[in-house]
């Protein structure tokens, strides 16, 4: 079956599967070149590569799909995807034999994923929300009241849960559970983080979650393609089919498509803009210093060899260059680790959700570290105005009673009107 | 024997140290800007080299017979040690009341009950000390008490055979931790670090850079430990890697979340953190002697000494004893003025509603015609609820670790108690609750019209608070018009 609200997969990764796949199968081999085994099994190789360029195709038919649709319809994609990762893995270290002596220990690890998605998309979308129903006095209150106790209510959850893991432990099986309950907060950790993050980006505008995600999907194939060209010595003992040469060339390359899909991405306003509150319209925003052409003045000898003058860039074109970089030296680094975790606890793929491909966690290890980057990238780095200003109105709107808010904005008035004659 | 010997030794060997510190007149930290002028400095310096005297010692006869002067005053909880000890001891014996086992082995009791007693008096008095020296002395002891905790815990599932093959793994250990205390730490700390350095313009800039690209230094030095880990993993010791991976994560988080909320309690009012911690020990105490004389129906299988009467006769007291301290505690300046700082001087402040006393008249025939009642003792009595119901499943929690994994302590750091973790394991459970509860439920109470108006003029620049008046002045006409 194919699933079309999955997220972008890289149709390069298809081959990396395909060596993956072989390697798992075939362990003792260690670093053949990748031509060698490519002309292998030509019949099944070019059938499994149908199957896998069809599913590639519709992933990315549904994802630009989603793109279109606006950033709620994103948000839902990711918590989809966010769900079948967690089932995914919550079943990988079960043991059923164990499992059938405690009943409704599968019911707790849902409680637990619950709670964390309240927990973090309350964080996230309280202001989105809150800006979404100032029509309704009555909703407006509840969903107020709701964000005020948000922390308390989340905690609650999770003590209710705890309680109930220590209310069912059994003789015999305290190892069996304990492992079990690490197990669980470690998947949610590993989730939620990378999904919280990927929808704060979205709300700051689609750029900053369509560019990282596209880097991703440019160096699995560019890696690919350049290992099959040229690839010769390996890279990592963890992933033997991966070579240097497939590396560097990988890493070129994403860092000029980076520096070129930042000018083609930063176009669009429905991109660029961010995202105040929960509704699905066309958006229309200053975009803001960052995605303002700035022309350079090419230098004498380039002009001579080509027939431009000067250049437009964007000046977020220069924080795409690093997000290149990060993408091609440093994500990779989750593709050794959920390889190494496999070989760890022997096991050939996550799941089996995407037909030729394996499960959705085999598609979201890369982009899970890269999320984070993206988040941290742009808080740190990627000035906002006012964000002491946003806190502190945060506060006046959660705290005070719109009575309290209007006295307040008077008193405001007249101490800055003091100022400026003052001034 | 050789207790008794060691900490008379202990003793002796630490009064010089005592004197030894009188004498060195160190200058008070040179970034501070206001001194406290009723704290002779000597006695700060004092009591600092004192505590580092003591750790030192410590650590040089690290066969952990020396009373530890660390952590939570819990006299109580060595009882109740001394009852999981011998539950773990004698697995087989199920729900024997507490009065048959106790009156077994006098001898011995009695001389571990005494080696008990002392180390939690010291406790209790180096916590006292503590306190008295004021909120970065709290924030020290808390940090040490981490690191032991870390520690104990890093070496608990570590297998020596492995560990030979994987030179510089523990290394990874504490490159993580030390990752995660920059993090939270410097949440914590950011704004209290820039209100201290504000006098020294070098100093200024370059902490506010630091705290400016805080995450992102912190998300690299995790990047780097990610990527070491992953350049380490060697053949057939995959999963024994995973493994500690995981468990080095799992360990951060829980030492990690239950400090940085006691830490930010701390800075709220020492109140916020004394309150807790008190409620835990009045707990454990209360639980143990109402076990003692009235116990019969167990509680829990997982700790088989626990009984019922016991939970129940502790969860009154503790209530009761939540109301009357929070009234005790409340009249001290020292513990209910918040620190906007790293200073260490005496605190003064506007206590705030919280800690201002209401008069109700009482019944007539009763000698006193009204009673003084903080409203902050209304708080504490859902604290004591807390601490009587939920926080011993931390307790329960600790304990089912330990048969699971079939370990008798978590270390020996401390004589006749186990070590760090057995005796925090309720506490942090609480510390995080309290935390909560103040952001939720006592801190907006506090929120009015002039407190932001305050923080308004004294954080936003002029461009700022224009930017502000228009914005909440074009959400406040929406709303107007949204709802006519």
């Amino acid at each position: 079956m194919q699933k079309e609200n999955n997220t972008t997969v890289p149709s390069a990764t298809t081959p990396r599967i395909r060596h993956r796949k072989r390697s798992n199968e075939v362990i003792p081999e260690p670093s053949k070149a990748n031509g060698g085994n490519l002309l292998v099994n030509d019949r099944n190789k070019y059938k499994s590569m149908w199957i896998r360029t069809h599913s590639t195709v519709w992933m990315i038919g549904g994802f630009a799909l989603i793109v279109y649709m606006g950033h709620l319809y994103i948000t839902a994609m990711v918590v989809v995807i966010q769900i079948f990762m967690a089932k995914e893995l919550f079943n990988l270290l079960r043991k059923a034999h164990e499992d059938r002596h405690l009943p409704g220990f599968r019911l707790l690890n849902w409680h637990f994923f619950f709670t964390a998605m309240f927990f973090v998309y309350g964080r996230l979308l309280s202001q989105p929300l809150v800006n979404t129903v100032t029509s309704d006095k009555f909703l407006y209150q509840f969903v107020s009241s709701l964000i005020k106790y948000h922390m308390a209510i989340c905690y609650f959850l999770y003590i209710a849960g705890f309680m109930w893991f220590i209310l069912t432990l059994k003789k015999k099986m305290y190892k069996y559970q304990f492992g079990q309950y690490a197990w669980t907060h470690m998947i949610l950790i590993v989730v939620f983080t990378q999904s919280s993050f990927t929808v704060a980006n979205i709300f700051e505008g689609i750029f900053w979650f369509l560019l990282p995600a596209s880097l991703i999907v440019i160096n699995d194939i560019f890696a690919y393609i350049f290992g099959f060209f040229f690839g010769k010595t390996p890279l990592i003992k963890l992933s033997p089919k991966k070579t240097w040469e497939g590396f560097i060339g990988a890493s070129v390359t994403t860092i000029i498509s980076a520096f070129v899909l930042a000018n083609i991405l930063g176009r669009f306003c429905w991109l660029t803009c961010p995202r105040k509150d929960l509704s699905t319209g066309w958006l229309a925003c200053d975009p803001g210093p960052l995605f303002k052409p700035e022309n350079y003045i090419l230098p004498g000898w380039i002009s001579q060899w080509f027939p431009w003058k000067e250049i437009s860039v964007l000046p977020v074109q220069w924080h795409a260059l690093c997000f290149g970089l990060f993408a091609s030296i440093i994500a990779p680094f989750g593709g050794f680790f959920a390889s190494g975790f496999k070989r760890a606890f022997k096991i050939k793929d996550f799941g089996d959700s995407i037909p030729g491909h394996g499960g959705i966690t085999d598609r979201m290890d890369c982009q899970m570290v890269m999320a984070v980057f993206a988040y941290i990238y742009h808080q740190s780095f990627v000035m906002r105005q006012g964000i002491s200003v946003e806190m502190i109105l945060d506060q006046i709107l959660t705290n005070l009673t719109f009575e309290e808010q209007q006295s307040l904005l008077m008193k405001l008035g007249q101490i800055l009107q003091e100022r400026l004659e003052h001034s | 024997m050789n207790r008794w010997n060691n900490q008379i030794h202990n003793n002796i060997l630490s009064l010089p140290s005592f004197f030894f510190s009188f004498s060195i007149l160190i200058p008070n930290n040179f970034w501070v800007c206001n001194q406290g002028t009723s704290k002779p400095f000597t006695f700060i310096t004092t009591g600092s080299v004192y505590i580092v005297s003591k750790v030192v010692i410590r650590l040089y006869n690290n066969k952990g017979n020396m009373p530890k002067d660390n952590s939570a005053p819990s006299t109580p909880t060595s009882a109740r040690a001394r009852h999981r000890r011998r539950s773990n001891e004698f697995p087989a014996d199920e729900s024997k009341t507490n009065g048959h086992l106790l009156l077994v082995n006098d001898h011995n009791k009695y001389r571990s009950m005494w080696i008990r007693a002392c180390s939690s008096l010291w406790m209790l008095g180096f916590f006292l000390l503590v306190i008295y020296l004021g909120h970065l002395y709290v924030l020290a002891m808390v940090v040490i008490i981490q690191i032991f905790m870390a520690r104990e815990l890093f070496n608990l599932l570590r297998k020596s055979h492995e560990d030979k093959h994987l030179p510089g793994f523990r290394l990874l250990n504490w490159h993580f931790y030390f990752t995660a205390m920059l993090f939270v730490y410097g949440r914590i700390l950011s704004h209290r670090l820039v209100n201290t350095v504000t006098s020294d313009k070098i100093f200024y800039r370059l902490v506010s850079r630091l705290i400016k690209y805080q995450m992102v230094i912190c998300y690299f030095s995790y990047i780097a430990g990610f990527m070491w880990f992953i350049l380490t993993l060697k053949k057939k010791m995959y999963k024994y890697q995973f493994g500690q991976f995981a468990w080095t994560h799992m360990i951060l988080i829980v030492v990690f979340t239950q400090s940085a909320f006691t830490v930010a309690n701390i800075f709220e009012g020492i109140f916020w953190f004394l309150l807790p911690a008190s409620l835990i020990a009045v707990n454990d105490v209360a639980a143990y002697f109402f076990g003692f004389f009235f116990g019969k129906t167990p509680l829990i299988k997982i700790s088989p000494k626990k009984t019922w009467e016991g939970f129940i006769g502790a969860s009154v007291a503790t209530t009761i004893s939540a109301f009357v301290l929070a009234n005790i505690y409340g009249s001290f300046q020292w513990l209910t003025c918040p620190r906007k700082d790293l200073s260490t001087g005496w605190l003064h402040c506007d206590p705030g509603p919280l800690f201002k006393p209401e008069y109700y008249p009482l019944l007539p025939w009763l000698p006193w015609t009204e009673i003084a009642i903080l409203p902050v003792q209304w708080h504490a009595l859902w604290l004591g609820l807390f601490a009587s119901i939920i926080a011993p499943f931390g307790g329960f929690f600790a304990s089912g670790f330990k048969r699971a994994f079939k370990i008798k302590d978590f270390g020996d750091s401390i004589p006749g108690h186990g070590g760090l973790t057995d005796r925090m394991d309720c506490q942090m459970v609480m510390a995080v609750f309290a935390y909560i509860y103040h952001q939720s439920f006592v801190v907006p109470q506090d929120y009015t019209v002039e407190t932001i108006m305050s923080e308004i003029l004294s954080s936003l620049t002029l461009e700022e608070q224009q930017i502000l008046y228009m914005k909440l002045g074009q959400i406040l006409q929406e709303r107007m018009f949204g709802w006519d």
